[in-house]
């Protein structure tokens, strides 16, 4: 396509807190996409403008000070720059920061890609009594400056004009820096001896390559041990060069590089800036003055967390009552499609889908909670208060191999009792420190997430019923307690060899964020999530059902429930009388249709519909079953009949219905208990009795695993009465059934779930963060270990010696604290 | 002296830098270069990490990289 031809590629570079988001959106609009790099989890972003006929393509690159090797994004930037050979980069720099911005500058214009210079909030720098003469600048760096204030998109035609005119013209002046003449002479003897290799002299700056490997540059060593059969005998060269000039110069050759760099912006700076007057202290510093100081700093920061927490967690769960009936709602259309429910038995294309749509809309229903707090972080990270945050609490952390910015991912994954693990790794994705990044996303999902508070409500009600609030607070401060240490034990052992990362933390100043820009960054970001998880938890909760189901129950015992269900059937058309009309009329096939029929009443009558409307719904849908489910008393021509036959039909199928339901549960709780999961269970009771679980439990603990709202669904499969009697809740099912169970038991279960393994939709979370399918089960089969070894210590400990569960809590709790106590205080390596 | 000896709101310059690799390179960048001047703006609630102020913006290291700083007090 002619479109395609005309396609011109524009590189957005810039560093941190420069705007250069503001830019990107300035530019492209609504017009834009987001994907990862390959293989790596820093965020693309690339978007479009027309210009005349050209359509120009923007890359959004990752925001770097310097275009080093040693951080991912700068590797990511500098590659895509070196390989891809954009038309055009467009560095985005900070007008009232010219002098620190320029020292990226500087880098990119040595890469000899046509460069514009795109002097953003010059409305800051004028506040602060700056004054940039553009046109200097321009001559002074040899390419064009256009003057921009991104979020009131003032400089939108200009920057775009000059950006098709630099992709046609390229640039007019290479820019360079004098590095002294000892340098420069080492660096034209370098770039000479690149040059005789045409693999690297076609591809690749020289000058820049040759600055790159003066500055002992792994990336650039090894691009040149790839592209040069030589490559030994030239890095050696290097080696010798760079050894002689330090012990010539008496300084280290990347020292000597930046300070050149540096007093050269320092020098542009004095030419083209005039500062008309002396800043005294700004917003920012008044600001930080109380955010940041020693006793109000910390108050700030925890109302701050809990307003976030209270904010997604606890009013986007309220929001999830009101979505949920829209979910629900979907789950019915679903369901209508499929094959009717059965007597007993569901055909398979009914149940299974139904579970796995059951199993989706679970994780849907979050999405509101996403969408608060996307919006809520991308709130912190636009303001500045995020590294604040890191700045207050980095102390406490790095004790733990964690980082100050630990601190968010571990609140939305539940620090405070209610939170989701997904977003909290997500939220790892910010921090710049491998190591204490990797470390929190193992540890993430040792937090209570929302899913497991209902599983801890159940146990604690039945065996902490006279000490919930102690018992509570001590789920909640355990887990971070045992999280802190694992976080050491992780940093100290796996994650040792991970390239940590020094703690060089700019604190921009703060800023008012804009409600698109934010609104913006939260709906990519749950879009991103929902895209990349649904497909993969269909299939995983698709594999879960089959193994709860099958292999199913003996054609024997089949057969028996079938007998059963004809008896019961029988019985109840004994109990209509041969006279009742309704006996024909539900007689043969009608019987399961008008139980689907009554249940779908009974449904929508729990439901939030008005009255009338559901009654003339179902009236429509069948009018004969509507007599039966309306007792007999139905109006027909504005005259109520009262149906002496569907009145009494009424009752009797009451009667079949909760048999019914009972038979179905039965059948449900044998095939369950028969199935694999089933069976594994039962294996697995010999190892497990150590830790107090028996095969019920471990049934709902494997079970669990798709995702854990499922343990309190699974219990209550397994522990049902006999018959229907609703008013009998599942503690007292529990009580009844486990007469041996006490609250060491329950101690010992609470504790395995608090360790439980991240549900699947989290694990694909971390596959996506990590990158790696191995770090990915690593975070499933820890937990797994940890948790049971903990359970094994608490209930055969407690066992030996006698304690009662409270007890028992409060030694463990004690000797948590202890051993948390003593990891921190191990040393970290570089100390 | 190392800048992690500093005291808020004393101002220093920066000597020299003792580091070389990752972290030196990553110092170097932020402009942490001899003849910078520097000046302790505030420890954090738990004393550690440091914020500066240099060259009109505010970064913040640890103790342990401010250590690999040498300065002499103005």
């Amino acid at each position: 396509m002619s479109d395609e031809s005309a396609k011109i590629i524009v590189a957005l570079a810039g560093q941190p807190n420069s705007g250069k988001s503001t830019i990107f959106n300035m530019l492209t609009g609504a017009r834009q996409h987001v994907a990862n790099y390959p293989g790596v989890t820093v965020e693309k972003k690339t978007g479009s403008f027309r210009i005349k006929e050209d359509r120009i393509e923007i890359i959004d690159l990752p925001g770097t000070h310097s275009l080093t090797s040693y951080t991912q994004e700068e590797r990511i930037a500098r590659d895509f720059l070196l390989n891809e050979r954009p038309a055009v980069v467009v560095d985005v720099v900070d007008a009232s920061n010219l002098e620190r911005n320029l020292y990226l500058t500087f880098q990119l214009a040595e890469m000899g890609i046509p460069l514009i210079v795109n002097l953003n909030m010059t409305d800051v720098a004028e506040k602060r009594g700056l004054k940039i003469d553009s046109e200097k600048l321009s001559r002074e760096i040899g390419a064009p400056v256009i003057s921009t204030v991104g979020n009131r998109g003032r400089g939108k035609d200009e920057l775009k004009k000059a950006i098709r005119m630099v992709s046609k013209k390229g640039q007019v002046t290479p820019f360079r820096i004098d590095y002294g003449e000892a340098m420069e002479t080492v660096l034209s003897l370098l770039e000479k001896r690149l040059l005789e290799v045409p693999e690297i002299s076609e591809h690749y700056p020289l000058r820049w390559l040759a600055i790159k490997l003066m500055e002992n540059d792994p990336e650039a060593k090894k691009l040149i041990r790839e592209c040069s059969r030589n490559g030994d005998k030239l890095l050696k060269l290097v080696e010798e060069e760079r050894n002689a000039f330090v012990s010539d110069q008496k300084s280290s050759s990347q020292k000597v590089i930046a300070v050149a760099r540096h007093r050269r912006a320092e020098g542009i700076v004095k030419t083209s800036v005039t500062c008309k007057k002396k800043t005294g202290k700004t917003l920012t510093d008044k600001i930080d003055q109380v955010a940041c100081s020693r006793y109000f700093g910390p108050v700030i920061l925890a109302a701050i967390i809990y307003l976030m927490y209270e904010l997604a967690i606890v009013q986007g769960y309220k929001i999830t009552e009101y979505t949920w009936p829209l979910l629900a709602g979907f789950r019915d259309v679903i369901a209508s499609f499929l094959p009717s429910e059965g007597f007993i038995f569901d055909p398979f294309f009914r149940s299974m889908p139904i579970w796995v749509v059951d199993g989706t809309i679970a994780v849907l229903n979050y999405v509101p909670i996403f969408l608060i707090l996307f919006a809520l972080i991308a709130i912190l990270e636009d303001t500045g208060y995020m590294a604040r945050m890191a700045f207050i609490l980095d102390r406490v952390f790095r004790h733990f191999g964690l980082h100050g910015q630990s601190i968010l991912p571990m609140v939305l994954g539940g620090l405070f009792v209610g939170g989701c693990a997904i977003p909290g790794v997500m939220a790892c994705r910010a921090m710049k420190d491998e190591k204490a990044r990797m470390a929190t996303i193992m540890i993430v999902p040792l937090m209570n997430c929302l899913a497991k508070i209902p599983f801890y409500v159940l146990l604690i009600g039945i065996f902490f019923a006279d000490c919930k609030g102690a018992a509570m607070f001590f789920i909640s401060t355990i887990t971070i307690i045992i999280a802190l240490g694992v976080a050491k034990g992780l940093s100290l052992t796996v994650l040792r060899s991970r390239p940590g990362a020094p703690f060089v933390m700019e604190m921009p100043p703060y800023h008012m964020p804009t409600l698109q820009g934010v609104l913006r960054r939260s709906l990519e970001r749950t879009w991103l999530f929902i895209k990349k998880i649904i497909t993969i938890v269909i299939v995983v909760s698709a594999i879960v059902y089959l193994l709860i189901y099958f292999p199913g129950i003996s054609e024997k015992r089949n057969a028996y429930y079938s007998d059963l269900a004809d008896q019961i059937q029988k019985e109840f058309f004994k109990e209509t009388g041969a006279n009742n009309p309704y006996a024909d009329l539900l007689a043969g096939d009608n019987l399961p249709k008008f139980a689907g029929y009554w249940m779908d009443y009974k449904k929508a009558k729990m439901g939030a519909g008005k009255k009338e409307a559901i009654d003339k719904k179902f009236r429509e849908r069948n009018f004969v079953f509507f007599k039966i489910v309306k007792k007999g008393k139905y109006e027909v021509d504005g005259e109520i009949i009262k149906d002496k036959h569907a009145m009494k039909t009424y009752k009797v199928y009451k009667k079949l219905d909760k048999e019914r339901n009972g038979l179905r549960r039965e059948r449900r709780e044998e095939t369950i208990i028969s199935s694999f999961m089933g069976r594994a269970g039962r294996f697995l009771e010999p190892v497990t009795r150590w830790a107090g679980f028996n095969w019920r439990v471990n049934i709902a603990l494997l079970s669990s695993f798709a995702a854990k709202e499922n343990s309190v669904a699974t219990l209550g499969g397994i522990y049902q009465s006999s018959q229907e009697d609703k008013e009998e809740t599942l503690e007292q099912r529990i009580k009844k059934k486990e007469t041996s169970w006490t609250a060491l038991h329950a101690l010992a279960i609470v504790l395995f779930m608090a360790m439980y393994p991240p549900c699947i939709a989290t694990l694909l979370m971390v596959r996506v963060e990590t990158g790696s399918t191995k770090w990915m089960l690593f975070a499933a089969f820890y937990p797994i270990v940890l948790g049971f070894i903990i359970s094994i210590f608490v209930f055969t400990g407690g066992n030996l010696l006698g304690l009662s569960g409270l007890q028992v809590m409060i030694l463990f709790y004690l000797l948590a604290i202890v051993f948390l106590v003593s990891m921190g205080l191990i040393k970290r390596e570089s100390e | 002296m190392t800048l992690d000896e500093i005291k808020q709101d004393q101002e220093c310059e920066v000597v020299d830098i003792n580091s070389e690799g990752m972290i030196g390179q990553r110092l170097l960048d932020m402009g942490f270069i001899p003849g910078t001047r520097i000046k302790v703006v505030r420890n954090a609630p738990l004393v550690d990490p440091v914020e500066f102020l240099m060259k009109g913006y505010h970064i913040s290291l640890r103790h342990s990289e401010a250590k690999l700083v040498e300065v002499t007090l103005l």
